[in-house]
Order: structure tokens, then C-alpha cells, then sequence
């Protein structure tokens, strides 16, 4: 017997035979201080301070792809994006940065790059996204030049990215490559390629922005989103539908898609992707070598018991988008349902709402919403019929409350 | 008095019953634009859910429901509640401190 094992029996023995002793707290640790991990760590505490919650995070502090794109446009800011772990700390979170690298769900343990081994009774794995570098030849050592970025995860791409576009001579081309479906925030492109058009608008009028979409068409409110681009940027803005980028050359500045090769003065090429590393290396991928699929009551895998999934790493329930919305949904399903799981009760299916604004202009925004409940006959979340929708038109009002929802959801997820 | 204090110390170990999971767990999908438990900071374009009367919330959101008020998005999720879940909302953000 190892020494941990035997301190957890001798804890749960004196538990046992002394009825004034305090019980060990249970613990969850979750990794990953996103939209999904920071609102699942802060929930727990909010719902049962009696779970004692970790959270492992690389990164100081949480910056957001929501309101991202309008850093790009010069319409906000790195620090307007930037929130501190602070307000978790004060749930009583233990924020821990570190990396995790690997789990053992059989001695349930996660092993952190530098701090050992830590132990859980519940596990949460909220790891965003990583890339398949491999389906765009050449894209990860030209981006590892500096020389093509994604800027698909919100702060150093992000910033390096606005210096790029500041740099551009006026005349020139932005390139903005969007991977087949599903990936990461599916209005999130179509809102880049408007507030860089915005920019070039206001600073830069003789340049252009090409957007060369692998999908047939634009995948998220799309008739929205051409009104704006014809009324706004028109001979600034060209929208090609079915032109998926297989491969980049930085030498020529040059983007390859599988019929032609088309060149630009900034590009930015957004990889396919998949569920973040550690989901890969804790083996919780299940579909298509890239996603996890989980029971949509509890968010646990459906493939490693005890570790619940969330966020965009999941095999998204149907008309469920990969959002911050959704994430932060997630975590107070799992936060919900790991609570009565620690009781030793079942889970309730919760029913969760996503809502994600998308800037067209400085000012105005168009919204989509969607309420998802529970179908047992189905086995997953589906949208409740009849619910739901988008913008009438785009709008100032609309981008008051896009603002509202971001400072709002950043708060409800670390404040 | 112990009688009352045993009950808060109870209380504080079990702060939710079981009808009110169901108010919170539908109230926490709301939190993205209305805020933890209902509260928003001063001035936010939304209103403050939390302490708002329990019939004036209920009133509203089938009032959106129904199209007999107008929004610019509140008419689209009030569409997916029923007026049992309503009435759970409504009930879990009266009782929340503003």
C-alpha cells in the first residue's frame, strides 16, 4: 500500500469511527481557466463550499476571444479583454499555474509539469482548443517565424497580429482563412473580417479584405452578416465560399487552397481544430480524432469515467455552437451535477441558453440565441422548439448589449 | 435562540432545498447577460433580476413569451420555458438579495 492510499483509509477510518471528527473535504480539480473552467471552479464553491475545488491554469490571467476581433480593429484593448484569477481566489479556489500534462483516471491523479502529482475525487477538463498544424503545409513553422498567425486563442497572436495589420501598407491584402466546421465561435471569422474591414475603412480605404472560407458559405448568420459587409464595406470586403487552404508559403506570402494559390500582405489562417492537448493525452477524445463526446446531463465522458469534459473540446450536441456562452453553460451543468454525484445522488438535467453577439462596425452588432434542454429519448441536449433566433437588424442597441454580455460573462465566470 | 441558531447552522450546511435547485439551475443560465444570481452592476443595460417581485418577473417573461412585449432578444428565449419553469425562475430570483 502507498502512503497516500494509506493516509486516505486512515482518514476515512477515523471519519468513520469518530462521529465529531471533521470528514476530508472532497476535491475537484478542474484544468483549464476559461469560459468553461473558471465558471465550473466558481460555481462548485458558490453551490457547496464544502468541495475543496483546484484549478490549474498556465496562463496569469484569463483573456478572452470575445471582443478580441475588436482589438484587432483598434476598437478595444489587450487589458479591456484581461481579467485577473483574483475573484476565483476569493470563492476560495486554489488557483494553481501550472501545466497539466498527463492523468491517471484509474489512481485519479492529474500530473502537473512542474508540481507533482494531484489527487481528485472529481475531474474537470476545460482545455479550449489546439490545431492540426498538419492539414495546412507549412503553416506551423511559418507561424513559429511570426510570420502567419491564427490569433485564434485571444493575447500574444492577438497583439502581434494588430501590429501587423498597423504595419500593412495602405493597398494591401488581408487574408483571413476559416477552417470547415465545426471549429471555434462559428460567427467568430465573419466578425474578424468585419472589424479589420472597419479599420481599413477608417485608416487604411485602398486596401482589402479576402476572406477564403473552407465551408460552402458562411456558417453563422449569414444573411446578417452579408447585409453589413454590402452596405459597409463594399469593394473592401470579398467573401469565396468553398476555399479551403491546404498549405501557406511565407517566403511569397502566399495562401495555397486545393485549385489556386493566392497571395496577400497579412495572412491569417485559422487551422482546423480539435480538443486541447491534455483531453488527447488523458485519452477523452472520442469522434473523428477530435472531440469528446459526454453525457449531456453531467458532462462526464463518455469514455473515462469521473472526468467531466466542457467547452469547445466537446462533440458539440446538435445547433450546439463551440461559444463562451455555452462553455460557461456547461460548467454549471457539470458544477450541478458533480455536486449531487459526490452526494451520491443523480444528476438533473439543466437547461442552458446560449446568446453570442458578433460586431459588424465599431457600434453595431447582430445576436444569436438558442435555449437547449434535455431529450431523453434523443440522449442529448437539443434546442427547445420554437425558441431562439437572430438579430432583426443589426444595430448600436444590439452592440450595447453585446458589450453588456461580455463584461457581464467575464464576471459570472471569474468574479 | 439555540433552537434558531442550530436551524441557521443547518441551513448554512444545506443552503438549498430541492425545489429551489431547479429555480437555480434554470436561474444560472441567465447569468450571462443578467449576472450572478441576478445582480448586474449599477448602470448595466439590463435589469437587475435579483429581489425583483416574484410576479413582475413571471408577468414579464410570459409577456415576451407571448409577444405582448417587446425585445430585442428576450422574446427569443422566453419562447423556450414553460410557465412552470417561469414561475421557478421567478420564485429563485424574488428571493435573491439585490
Amino acid at each position: 500500500m502507498k502512503r497516500r492510499d494509506f493516509l486516505k483509509l486512515a482518514a476515512a477510518v477515523s471519519v468513520a469511527g469518530c462521529a465529531t471528527a471533521v470528514p476530508s473535504k472532497a476535491r475537484v480539480v478542474v484544468i483549464g481557466g476559461g469560459f468553461g473552467g473558471a465558471t465550473a471552479a466558481k460555481y462548485i464553491r458558490l453551490w457547496d463550499p464544502s468541495i475543496d475545488v483546484v484549478l490549474v491554469e498556465r496562463e496569469s490571467s484569463f483573456t478572452s476571444c470575445p471582443i478580441s476581433n475588436l482589438v484587432l480593429g483598434g476598437f478595444s484593448s489587450m487589458q479591456e479583454i484581461t481579467t485577473g484569477y483574483e475573484g476565483l481566489r476569493r470563492h476560495g479556489v486554489q488557483v494553481v499555474r501550472d501545466n497539466a500534462v498527463a492523468v491517471d483516471a484509474a489512481k485519479k491523479t492529474v500530473r502537473l509539469a512542474r508540481g507533482g502529482d494531484i489527487a481528485y475525487e472529481r475531474l474537470i477538463v476545460s482545455p479550449g482548443i489546439d490545431f492540426n498544424f498538419g492539414e495546412v503545409q507549412g503553416f506551423e513553422a511559418a507561424m513559429n517565424a511570426g510570420r502567419v498567425l491564427h490569433a485564434w486563442k485571444a493575447g500574444a497572436q492577438t497583439v502581434e497580429l494588430r501590429r501587423q495589420l498597423e504595419q500593412m501598407r495602405d493597398g494591401g491584402v488581408y487574408i483571413l482563412s476559416i477552417p470547415l466546421a465545426p471549429y471555434r465561435c462559428p460567427p467568430g471569422p465573419y466578425e474578424r473580417a468585419s472589424m479589420v474591414a472597419a479599420y481599413f475603412k477608417q485608416a487604411k480605404p485602398r486596401s482589402k479584405v479576402l476572406v477564403l472560407d473552407a465551408n460552402p458559405d458562411v456558417t453563422s448568420k449569414a444573411g446578417l452578416f452579408k447585409a453589413a459587409w454590402k452596405d459597409l464595406y463594399p469593394g473592401i470586403l470579398e467573401y469565396r465560399g468553398n476555399a479551403k487552404a491546404i498549405g501557406v508559403d511565407a517566403a511569397s506570402m502566399t495562401v495555397k487552397l486545393e485549385v489556386e494559390d493566392v497571395k496577400g500582405d497579412v495572412l491569417n489562417v485559422v487551422p482546423p481544430h480539435r480538443a486541447g492537448d491534455i483531453a488527447l493525452n488523458a485519452g477523452l477524445i472520442t469522434t473523428n480524432n477530435r472531440w469528446c463526446d459526454i453525457d449531456w446531463r453531467t458532462m462526464e465522458s463518455k469514455k473515462v469515467p469521473g472526468i467531466h469534459v466542457l467547452g469547445d473540446a466537446t462533440l458539440s450536441a446538435p445547433g450546439m455552437p463551440k461559444s463562451g456562452s455555452m462553455a460557461n453553460n456547461h460548467a454549471k451543468i457539470a458544477a450541478a451535477a458533480i455536486i449531487e454525484q459526490l452526494k451520491g445522488r443523480a444528476a438533473v438535467p439543466l437547461q442552458i441558453i446560449n446568446t453570442c453577439y458578433s460586431f459588424v462596425s465599431q457600434k453595431e452588432a447582430i445576436r444569436v440565441s438558442s435555449v437547449h434542454q434535455w431529450d431523453a429519448g434523443q440522449g442529448t441536449l437539443i434546442a427547445v422548439k420554437g425558441s431562439g433566433g437572430i438579430s432583426a437588424a443589426r444595430s448600436e442597441t444590439e452592440g450595447t448589449f453585446a458589450w453588456n454580455w461580455a463584461r457581464t460573462i467575464w464576471a459570472d465566470s471569474l468574479a | 435562540m439555540r433552537v434558531f441558531f442550530l436551524a441557521a447552522a443547518v441551513l448554512a450546511a444545506f443552503p438549498v432545498a430541492a425545489q429551489d435547485i431547479q429555480g437555480r439551475n434554470l436561474a444560472a443560465a441567465c447569468a450571462i447577460c443578467h449576472g450572478t444570481d441576478g445582480r448586474v452592476p449599477a448602470g448595466a443595460p439590463v435589469i437587475p433580476l435579483a429581489g425583483l417581485p416574484r410576479d413582475h418577473i413571471a408577468t414579464q417573461m410570459r409577456a415576451f413569451r407571448d409577444g405582448k412585449r417587446p425585445a430585442t432578444v428576450m422574446h427569443q428565449i422566453a419562447k423556450g420555458y414553460t410557465d412552470p419553469q417561469i414561475d421557478a425562475l421567478a420564485t429563485w430570483f424574488a428571493a435573491q438579495k439585490r
